[in-house]
């Protein structure tokens, strides 16, 4: 599915604005480059007349050899059908700067923040540009091609020094500081002066004092995390507080940050497809998917029909299973502690021994290969998945409901209380079950349909109030909607090859871009590759859904309770492995 | 644990009192008691966090063996089970915490990363292992480990508990000042800075050749 803009589109902008909008003319490249100065104008311009209101992803590029930068935009519509791509490029001189769009797609605010830690590339008329993934005062750009790693060996993968005598030796040893340790010429460590948040905090300062009665209150900030039982992981939050009242609040992230763009820069193609296992660690599967349907688009290579339908398999068990645990971490996160998390993973065992069956790996499955899936599924396992569609999970979904749905705290804790509404979410970029709650029947299998999807009989979920029980009672649809793919999936399963291609260790990826998205169970999952026709990719950058949920975050939070925070976010079903990368 | 095991068969206990009294040393009623009690600390940094709930649940059910009751602030734990990557923006607040739990307590490097910086080492974020910092105890090898695995982990650090003894260990040493297992935080510059360690990253960044 090629997610080309349709022609009239480019022409519309082309002669909309002649001279500022020219077509991207590079083979294996689509959509069109805008003049930097005119960014703002043109995006206002897509976002009101052509319509496309969901901005998804905010990419840098550094091309080196070409002495530019890029940032390349990918907008879509909520109403479905393919996207469009608009990109500025701008000369690789310090410092880099591009208009910011916050003011236009807000959902651009966090990776506009991530483009400038990560690529150096400032965003003029952004509120709120500090780093967001790596600390205050750290020392360069990482994802620049002329940075280098503490543990720097060679370019690119295989290193030519261990391969192909097999010769190893301790990173450590090879570094003068004896560590992963960077740092410039006589550098002092005791005349350092750390940040210490001090620019968070000043960011936080904007929500002034108000005083009500000629009193003057202070307002409190709170900080939660990033060790808290609730926050799913090491995310931080720094709260402002009125009373209870939240009135201001900013996501503080980078504590997992483990350098997923950067190593996958480095390595082959395919040797990425286990590191996406470890993005969103529920649902490795899905990982797989999006990662392997990024790159057949850019080698043009068609799918296995066998493969086609396992990977649907895998990846709608997934869904069931993170969809399952999601409610049972929502409870605990209410305080109802363990006992519903005890039933999702009784369930989710029971699916892991699946993904085992087949892969090898409960967690981490490195099942997908570009072209189909590494092993085929044998009849046994095949006919434990028939069991487990037919006749376990139903019930079991039954039973989940019957517990929970009608239970009278869970109503009254959850109903009413406002997540998000429909225009807020499109603005931010929300998507996933958040957007789908809130009334907006997106979801990419239907709108942007990808894999065979489309040869299955099922429904979108929607439910329409937005508030904490419609985001509650969607997952319990989407179980039951998977559970339909699933059954009609197992039983018309054809017979055949698993992958098109041969197994090989490395591929051959033509030069051009690609950007892949699949409905993972959080939301988008989108990748974004540019190959230079070289074994490596020039460019790797996950647009993971929990990442651009969370811009939304202050949003949903300002004027709630505090004891309703910990619940919010839960909502939005966050992963740190995917959110920090 | 059953009279038996814990009575030292050297001695000779008259027949008609045996299920009554038992003999031992205060070493093992003492590790006994501790062994059996390991409360680890709530705390999941990564992957690994899903396979250490995966072992508090039905199928694998640590609680057998007497560590299954997670504390989420760190006054009350005994055990650090490190489960996940260790970032260098994450690891002054790991700092914090363990020199925030009281002793004696132990550190569990669970899966590749926390052991080494298994798949992500070469990351400029990555602290290639907790061992850089903190004493560890247990190494759990795996990506993730299994809960079978993290079972025989904890076993291990029960194992090692066995062995220790009162009259030898520091905590109840009065000689032996009270910060002991005090490891300075580490400060976050250009890059991560071990106040241990500042001589020798002067000394080096001074040694640098080029700009």
């Amino acid at each position: 599915m090629m997610t080309a803009p349709a022609s009239t589109t480019t022409i519309d902008l082309t002669q909309r604005f002649p001279g500022v909008v020219t077509p991207d003319a590079r083979p294996g490249y689509s959509g069109f480059i805008v003049e930097k100065d005119k960014l703002v104008e043109v995006a206002t311009a897509i976002r009101d007349e052509l319509g496309f209101d969901l901005l998804t992803a905010v990419t840098g590029v550094d091309y080196l050899p070409e002495n530019k930068m890029e940032v390349v935009y990918h907008a879509y519509k909520t109403t479905g059908g393919p996207g469009l791509v608009f990109r500025v490029q701008v000369p690789r001189v310090d410092p880099v700067e591009v208009p910011s769009l916050v003011h236009v797609y807000p959902s651009a605010d966090l990776q506009e923040r991530e483009a400038w830690d990560l690529l150096g590339i400032k965003f003029t008329g952004h509120p709120d540009l500090r780093r967001i993934l790596m600390w205050e005062g750290y020392e360069g750009h990482p994802l620049r091609k002329d940075w280098q790693e503490p543990f720097y060996e060679e370019e690119v993968k295989p290193f030519k020094s261990r391969w192909p005598d097999g010769k190893f030796f301790m990173a450590e040893d090879r570094n003068p500081f004896k560590d992963n340790l960077k740092f410039p010429q006589n550098f002092d460590p005791e005349k350092w002066i750390p940040e210490n948040d001090e620019m968070l905090y000043q960011s936080l300062k904007r929500y002034t004092v108000k005083s009500e009665d000629g009193m003057t209150t202070d307002r409190i900030v709170v900080n939660m995390g990033p060790q808290h039982p609730s926050t799913h992981g090491v995310f931080r939050a720094a709260l402002t507080l009125d009373g209870e009242t939240i009135v201001g609040l900013k996501p503080v992230v980078g504590y997992l940050h483990r350098n997923h763009d950067k190593i996958g820069e480095r390595n082959t193609f395919l040797q990425n497809m286990p590191f996406t296992d470890r993005l969103d660690y529920f649902n490795s599967m899905s990982n797989n998917f999006g990662y392997a349907i990024t790159v057949e688009k850019l080698m043009k290579i068609p799918v296995a029909e066998r493969a086609e339908y396992i990977r649907v398999i895998m990846a709608e068990l997934s869904r069931i299973q993170n969809h399952m645990v999601f409610v049972g971490m929502l409870l605990n996160d209410l305080g109802a502690m363990y006992t519903p998390a005890l039933y999702a993973f009784e369930e989710r065992e029971l699916i892991l021994d699946i993904f085992e069956a087949v892969s090898g790996s409960r967690m981490m499955c490195n099942y997908f290969r570009f072209g189909g899936v590494v092993r085929d599924v044998p009849d046994d396992v095949l006919q434990k998945i028939k069991d487990l569609v037919f006749d376990r999970l139903p019930g079991k979904t039954d039973e989940f409901e019957r517990l929970l749905s009608e239970n009278e705290v869970l109503v009254s804790r959850l109903k009413g209380v406002k997540v998000v509404d429909a225009e807020t979410a499109v603005k931010y970029g929300v998507t996933g079950p958040v957007l789908r709650a809130a009334g907006v029947p997106y979801d990419l299998r239907r709108a942007d349909p990808y894999s065979v999807y489309d040869r299955f009989d099922w429904d979108v979920a929607v439910r329409h109030n937005g508030d904490m029980y419609d985001n509650y009672l969607i997952r319990i649809d989407e179980i039951r909607q998977s559970l339909r793919i699933l059954q009609q999936a197992v039983k018309t399963i054809p017979q055949g090859p698993i992958n098109s291609q041969k197994p090989q260790y490395q591929v051959r990826v033509p030069a051009g871009e690609s950007y892949g998205r699949i409905e993972s169970p959080k939301g988008e999952l989108a990748f974004y590759v540019v190959s230079n026709g070289k074994p490596n990719p020039w460019r790797y950058h996950v647009r993971p859904a929990s990442f651009v949920n969370i811009t939304c975050l202050e949003q949903m939070c300002i004027g709630t309770k505090i004891a309703d925070f910990v619940a919010l976010l839960g909502m939005l079903d966050i992963v740190m492995g995917e959110l920090d990368r | 644990m059953e009279n038996e095991k814990l009575s030292l068969p050297q001695y000779d206990i008259p027949e008609d009192i045996q299920n009554a009294v038992a003999i031992t040393t205060l070493d093992r009623l003492y590790n006994w008691g501790r062994r059996s009690s390991v409360w680890p600390l709530m705390f999941g940094l990564a992957c690994c966090a899903i396979e250490m709930i995966a072992a508090q649940a039905g199928r694998y059910d640590m609680a057998r063996f007497g560590m299954e009751v997670m504390r989420p602030t760190p006054r009350q734990a005994d055990m650090m089970l490190v489960s996940g990557t260790v970032t260098k923006k994450m690891v002054p607040a790991i700092i914090r915490l363990y020199n925030q739990m009281p002793e004696p307590k132990y550190v569990v490097a669970m899966g590749a990363c926390a052991s080494g910086g298994g798949p992500f080492k070469e990351g400029y974020n990555v602290v290639a292992g907790i061992d850089k910092f903190l004493p560890v105890d247990v190494y759990i090898p795996g990506c993730p480990p299994t809960p079978q695995a993290l079972i025989a982990g904890m076993i291990k650090l029960q194992e090692k508990i066995d062995k220790q003894s009162i009259k030898k260990a520091p905590w109840y040493n009065k000689k032996v000042k009270e910060d002991v297992n005090f490891v300075p935080v580490p400060v976050l510059g250009p890059d991560l800075m071990d106040p241990r360690r500042y001589e020798e990253i002067k000394a080096a960044a001074a040694a640098k050749e080029g700009a």
